[in-house]
């Protein structure tokens, strides 16, 4: 697996996207810092972009060279190679290299602005860390969808209906039921909610950790209550692993049935 | 060295193989022939575990194949159309498969064979089809497994390059290989095969040698002996 992922790595390290996908996040880092002169304030505008940008990054690429390796593929399974450790190895290289532009790319800007000697050094790295399993998780998600369409613009179609939902639609469908049920007591189907979605739950857990939950009222002091303690991160944590974990499964299992 | 036993194998509802039976015994060169659309690729794919039949065992020398991945150190295997990553170069290609399936020295004379050196430095995108085609014959030839599969080896080749192929299969089955070749070119079939399959409508409708067959279709040639198999069974 590891000869895999060092080929996808590589193949992709070469590629023209990733150094794109690497300068955009330099010049965010270095752009944002330059405006707001404020750390903190620079993290938050970040997360707001990282939250929708990562994801669709992670499906779109996911699904891209999914579909462009195909004849790699074909050739490496024909070889002497397990299954699992062909399609495992040319998803970590995607999501290894996906998340190193990510880290490198605003890890520089901040290092040199002198994030070393701020406090906000753990917001940032929360930051990172949860871009990093974004990445993960959605680009699992694509190679699923890839895995399950044999037709590029299915796969394409599925993968950005995806991304929307998760983003977009997740938060209106929520909101709406809020309001809909708004005479029950609701903290822990919120909870729960967020919970079951990667993109709420990482904006949850980085809004919380960086001190501004005062603005969002009495949830924010449920959700303060939950994701604030130690427990709370955990579970986050604990979740967004699960997260990772079953589309990884899948992939095992799905690659293993399929005809090529 | 192969054998199968009551292989199935649909794709959505479209029937492919249909209780294919096939004993392949070691050594000795072995056609498998049929109309567009028999399964011929389908039968080398499951051979190869790139395809997983709906019911039948497939043994490769004496083991089952089921779930296993390592007995693929054992085949070399001619893709039929040959797709390489565009993006590598020819040099890169050749390390790569060699750096996953262990260590060989043949690759240098069979590179020589094909006069393939000026393409070395070439990316695979941009080779014409036949160059592309050597390239996958240095690919298959250059580790010493014991069975070859050769799927359409003579698409693209040029006459020098033809006969070149024709002599690397006799000396690889002097070696004592079994070596399975599908093809559409009857005459490279007739000349290089010791034993053809026939496949029709995804079972094994002949096994035997050519002059068997010519005298079942009581036809002189070989190319009629399959055209009227072919009539008589309206494919």
């Amino acid at each position: 697996m590891l000869k895999i992922l060092r080929y996808s790595f590589f193949d992709l390290m070469r590629s023209r996207w990733s150094y794109v996908y690497f300068a955009f996040y330099l010049l965010l880092g270095i752009v944002l810092l330059f405006l707001n002169n404020d750390l903190s304030k620079a993290v938050i505008t970040l997360m707001n972009v990282i939250i929708v940008l990562v994801p669709l990054i992670g499906t779109i690429f996911g699904v891209m060279y999914y579909y462009n390796s195909k004849e790699f593929t074909e050739l490496l399974l024909a070889q002497p190679l397990k299954r699992s450790s062909i399609f495992l190895g040319q998803y970590l290289g995607v999501a290894i290299s996906l998340s190193m532009s990510l880290i490198f790319g605003l890890g520089i800007p901040f290092i040199a602005y002198g994030l070393f000697k701020s406090n906000a050094i753990w917001d940032f790295s929360l930051l990172l860390i949860t871009g990093t399993f974004l990445t993960l998780i959605f680009t699992a998600l694509a190679f699923n969808i890839a895995l399950t369409n044999e037709n590029k613009i299915k796969g394409f179609g599925y993968a950005i209906l995806l991304w929307l939902f998760l983003a977009i639609i997740y938060d209106g469908l929520f909101l709406m039921s809020l309001v809909l049920f708004e005479d029950y007591p609701l903290d822990k189907l919120s909870l729960v909610g967020t919970m079951l979605n990667p993109i709420d739950l990482s904006r949850t857990l980085i809004l919380l950790k960086l001190d501004i939950s005062a603005l969002l009222g009495y949830t924010g002091a449920v959700f303060k209550k939950f994701f604030g303690t130690n427990f709370g991160l955990i579970i986050s944590f604990i979740m967004l692993s699960i997260w990772v974990v079953l589309p990884v499964l899948r992939i095992v299992i799905k690659s293993k049935k399929k005809d090529f | 060295m192969v054998s199968i036993e009551n292989l199935h194998k649909k794709f959505n509802k479209n029937v492919v193989l249909n209780g294919v039976d096939l004993n392949i015994k070691e050594g000795g060169i072995f056609a498998i022939l049929g109309p567009n659309g028999s399964g011929k690729t389908t039968l080398i794919k499951s051979i190869l575990g790139m395809v997983i039949p709906n019911k039948g065992t497939i043994n490769v020398l004496g083991k089952n194949i089921k779930n296993s991945s390592s007995y693929r150190h054992k085949i070399d295997y001619l893709p039929q159309i040959a797709n390489f990553p565009s993006n590598l170069k020819v040099k890169e290609l050749i390390k790569m498969i060699k750096d996953l399936r262990g260590h060989t020295n043949e690759d240098q004379r069979l590179i020589e064979r094909f006069t393939l050196e000026p393409f070395l430095d070439k990316k695979l995108g941009n080779l014409s089809g036949g160059t592309k085609q050597k390239v996958n014959l240095v690919l298959t030839f250059m580790f010493d497994s014991p069975l070859i599969i050769l799927d359409e080896p003579t698409t693209g080749l040029d006459p020098i390059s033809l006969i070149r192929l024709k002599a690397l299969i006799q000396t690889e089955k002097t070696k004592g290989k079994t070596i399975l070749i599908t093809s559409h070119i009857m005459s490279f079939v007739e000349e290089v095969s010791d034993e053809i399959v026939f496949l029709l409508e995804g079972q094994i409708y002949f096994k035997g040698s050519i002059s068997e067959l010519k005298n079942k279709t009581n036809q002189p040639d070989f190319e009629h002996a399959i055209a009227s198999i072919l009539i008589e069974n309206h494919a």
